[in-house]
């Protein structure tokens, strides 16, 4: 804390010398909310709730799979409901909340000099139509009747197979939450391109800025087909139609290509923003510019257009023909040269630089390193000819782990520790955040490096139980998990000393490597901000 | 005690795979997932080979790569540290370097796509099959038919962990295997009465998924003769984990002789089959 203290430039700002600050009453402030930093602390604490009960049932499940034979959940549909909530609460109410709404709410219009949203309204119902949609996702849980995996493929999904309201519960939270992305999206989109401070040209906007931007396109592209899809899914439960029933002359595969058109941009969704704050974090504390701003640019935008074109090989199992599946493979594998550029470019922008690892550049680096191998590992994958042998095994949970639980995650936690002092006004405790760092990553390594082994050996997903070959790695695996475990506890704690903590931080407590916009205002910043419109030259 | 039980029976366990007894068995190979395994499974078929040979490939191409990134990640943390290196340099571009890590990645694709795509076209059908299996996933057990054999049909169940004799392994073992004569080319034919299942042997590195409404075509070929496990891996329902899948691959003689004992205990079953249907 001390160091931080130390770039103190103008001491601690009162906050009350403007005389504009006037923060309306609680009612008004946090149900009502028009004000994006309002609206980005919902969508945080949000994320915290969707992540929690989502990590919570990560528990049981590896709880569960920790010995062959076990008796943690009983039935196989039970199992099925919480695997497929598991991975709908971590996609739509953990990291797309703090990543999107939560990160992007906050720091969007901060770091282009805009003093809010350009629709403040629909950014209020774009974040209130998740608390339902969590309702509904958990009553399709405790219900215990989504048993479809999170790719919800019928006829498994169908009426006939899933015959519960808990099914068209959870179908309809993630309409809710789809309408949420989209108008959240809209807002993004208009926001960035017609509120910049003067001055800043699209090339010179911060790269997170690029990464929402990109995102929102890819959201605003993909979750009508998504909601086409799950739509048709609902009338086929519900109202007679058979759009994926082969009986009435539909087509199973036929929702394979829709989810899929959306679910693979929807991977890019997840992990673009945590690019985004990772050329930060990276830039700051190797108090370098970053390398090769354009490469970084159109890398994001070459990721996001090749991944509305790659979708099926997701499916080259089901049934394809073989020419499909051999474009659909060399396209996959192109996207690893933007992903390459992204990587080696981060590590330019530290070579040479003067390096400070604190927390959220340990999580950075963390994030390169765990990124990597969730690249490679989707390089394999991409082989349609391997995927025969390793698809649906735990070798591709391992693979979007890697990527997601431990890339996307670890990008959270860079922006969190990054940003605290920014939204709270008060540092984190740094011992304790490297606590945290360390016991995750050992955690998330020691969960899910073993399961390329159970992958390669066989092992399929979505398994409550398994034949004794399979118990070695899975009992290391399931350590693993408890590790990461109390790594939540000890974040949990981090929170809990950043808030009760009496120390103010400087306007730009991370010095002269922290260059964007958002480090010229208070922390916390006055409520409204850029009364004067800022220039830049 | 139980985690202690266990742990003895894992070290056994990894000892026991390290050995070659598995393979030395009378009743011919087994193809099974191993305790500790970090790697694919054994092949045993033309296909798992190829599979594995490309795998190999591009591992040590992922292998290097990673290490590579980390190696750099270190040295950057070790070199550049704000002790070491206290003035940053501000260089921010290097034309030069940066099509280098554009086009060295896409060469190193290629070199890894020539074979893939070779791959894919070998495994995707045979145009001379020996003979053809349909394999149809039901909730929860498989049911396989051979038209050559006059639509000969099979019902392939798990057996139940209590009823389980001594080594068969448990959750990998059914009632009735699917048996296919070692060193043919077996046109499989996959599909679904009800939800979606996916008809997968490690051993063969063979996968379809098995679609309602569809029929898809694939390959496989046992290079011995034993006994192959898989097992269902695309979710079907409450018993997804129980419909294994144990291939028995024996001589052209023996399974001659097996078809013609199951036609007859088949003709003799088949009333009550049709009925419960």
């Amino acid at each position: 804390m001390a160091a931080t203290d130390s770039h103190a430039h103008g001491g601690d700002h009162a906050h009350g010398d403007h005389g504009h600050d006037h923060k309306p009453g609680f009612v008004k402030r946090w149900l009502f909310s028009t004000n994006h930093k309002d609206i980005g602390t919902l969508y945080l604490i949000f994320a915290v709730v969707g992540g929690t009960v989502g990590g919570v049932l990560s528990e049981i499940m590896r709880a569960q799979l920790m010995f062959p034979g076990n008796h943690v959940v009983t039935e196989g549909q039970e199992w099925n409901t919480i695997i497929t909530s598991h991975g709908l609460l971590m996609i739509f109410f953990s990291v797309m909340p703090a990543l999107i709404g939560g990160f992007g709410n906050w720091f969007i219009p901060l770091m282009i000099g805009a003093p809010d949203m350009a629709f403040p309204r629909l950014n209020n119902i774009s974040f209130w139509l998740l608390p339902p949609a969590l309702v509904l996702i958990c009553i399709g849980l405790l219900m215990g009747e989504s048993g479809s995996g999170w790719t919800l493929y019928p006829p498994l999904s169908n009426a006939t197979y899933e015959p519960g309201m808990g099914m068209d519960c959870t179908l309809f939270a993630l309409h809710l939450a789809g309408a949420s992305s989209l108008l959240g999206s809209m807002n993004f989109i208009v926001t960035i391109f017609n509120m910049r401070a003067p001055g800043m040209t699209l090339h010179k906007m911060p790269l997170f800025i690029w990464s929402e931007l990109v995102t929102a396109f890819l959201l605003v592209l993909a979750v009508p087909v998504l909601a086409g899809a799950i739509t048709m899914l609902i009338c086929d439960r519900n109202f007679g139609t058979s759009f994926f029933d082969p009986t009435g002359g539909g087509d199973p595969v036929l929702f394979q290509h829709l989810f899929w058109f959306f679910g693979h941009p929807e991977v890019y969704i997840m992990i673009l923003p945590g690019f985004g704050i990772i050329s930060h974090v990276i830039s700051t504390f190797s108090r370098k510019p970053i390398f090769g701003y354009l490469g970084m640019v159109y890398a994001m935008v070459a990721i996001g257009v090749v991944g509305f074109v790659v979708w099926a090989h997701h499916m080259y199992l089901s049934g394809i023909s073989v020419d499909t599946r051999a474009y659909f493979m060399g396209a996959t594998m192109v996207i690893a040269v933007p992903t390459g550029v992204k990587i080696f470019s981060w590590i330019a922008t530290m070579w040479g630089g003067s390096i400070d690892l604190k927390t959220p550049m340990l999580w950075a680096i963390g994030f390169i390193f765990v990124f990597t191998i969730g690249g490679v590992t989707g390089v394999v994958l991409a082989n349609a000819g391997i995927d025969e042998a390793v698809h649906n095994t735990y070798y591709v949970i391992a693979h979007f782990h890697y990527v997601l639980s431990l890339g996307a995650v670890f990008s959270i936690f860079a922006g969190f520790y990054y940003w605290i002092g920014k939204m709270s006004g008060h540092q984190y405790p740094e011992f304790w955040g490297k606590v945290h760092f360390w016991l995750t990553f050992i955690g998330v390594n020691l969960t899910f490096f073993p399961q390329h082994f159970l992958g390669l050996s066989g092992m399929p997903r979505r398994y409550p139980d398994y034949p004794a070959a399979f118990a070695g790695w899975n009992f290391v695996s399931s350590c693993g998990a408890y590790i990461s475990g109390l790594a939540m506890l000890v974040f949990f704690y981090v929170c809990f000393r950043t808030f009760t903590s009496k120390a103010h931080v400087a306007d730009n407590y991370w010095g002269e490597g922290a260059t964007t916009l958002e480090w010229t205002q208070t922390s916390p910043p006055a409520f409204h901000t850029y009364l004067e419109m800022p220039r830049i030259s | 005690m139980r985690i202690v039980k266990w742990l003895l029976a894992a070290v056994a366990g990894f000892v026991f795979s390290l050995s070659a007894t598995p393979f030395a068995w009378a009743q011919g190979v087994v193809g099974e997932p191993r305790p500790w395994e970090m790697g694919m499974q054994r092949s045993f078929g033309p296909i798992k080979d190829r599979i594995i040979h490309l795998h190999d490939m591009v591992l040590v191409i992922i292998t290097v790569i990673t290490l590579f990134v980390a190696g750099l990640l270190v040295w950057v943390m070790v070199r550049y540290n704000a002790k070491r290196n206290p003035i940053p340099s501000q260089t921010s571009h290097n034309p030069i370097l940066e099509v280098a890590w554009t086009v060295i990645p896409v060469l190193i694709l290629v070199v890894m796509a020539i074979p893939s795509f070779r791959l894919i076209y070998y495994q995707d059908r045979t145009p001379d099959p020996d003979m053809t299996i349909k394999v149809t996933g039901h909730q929860w057990y498989w049911e396989y038919t051979y038209p050559d054999q006059g639509n000969l049909d099979i019902e392939s169940r798990y057996v139940h962990d209590e009823d389980l004799k001594p080594g068969q392994p448990r959750l990998l073992t059914v009632d009735n295997q699917l048996v296919i004569p070692v060193g043919k080319k077996i046109r499989i034919l996959t599909t679904s009465t009800d939800v979606i299942h996916s008809f997968f042997i490690p051993s063969f590195g063979v996968q379809r998924y098995a679609i309602p409404g569809r029929t898809i075509e694939t390959w496989m070929e046992a290079d011995q003769i034993g006994t192959f496990y898989g097992e269902c891996n695309q979710i079907c329902g409450q018993d997804h984990s129980r419909m294994p899948i144990s291939v028995k691959a024996v001589s052209e003689a023996d399974f001659k002789t097996w078809v013609a004992e199951a036609k007859k205990s088949a003709s003799v079953a088949e009333l009550p089959k049709v009925a419960s249907r």
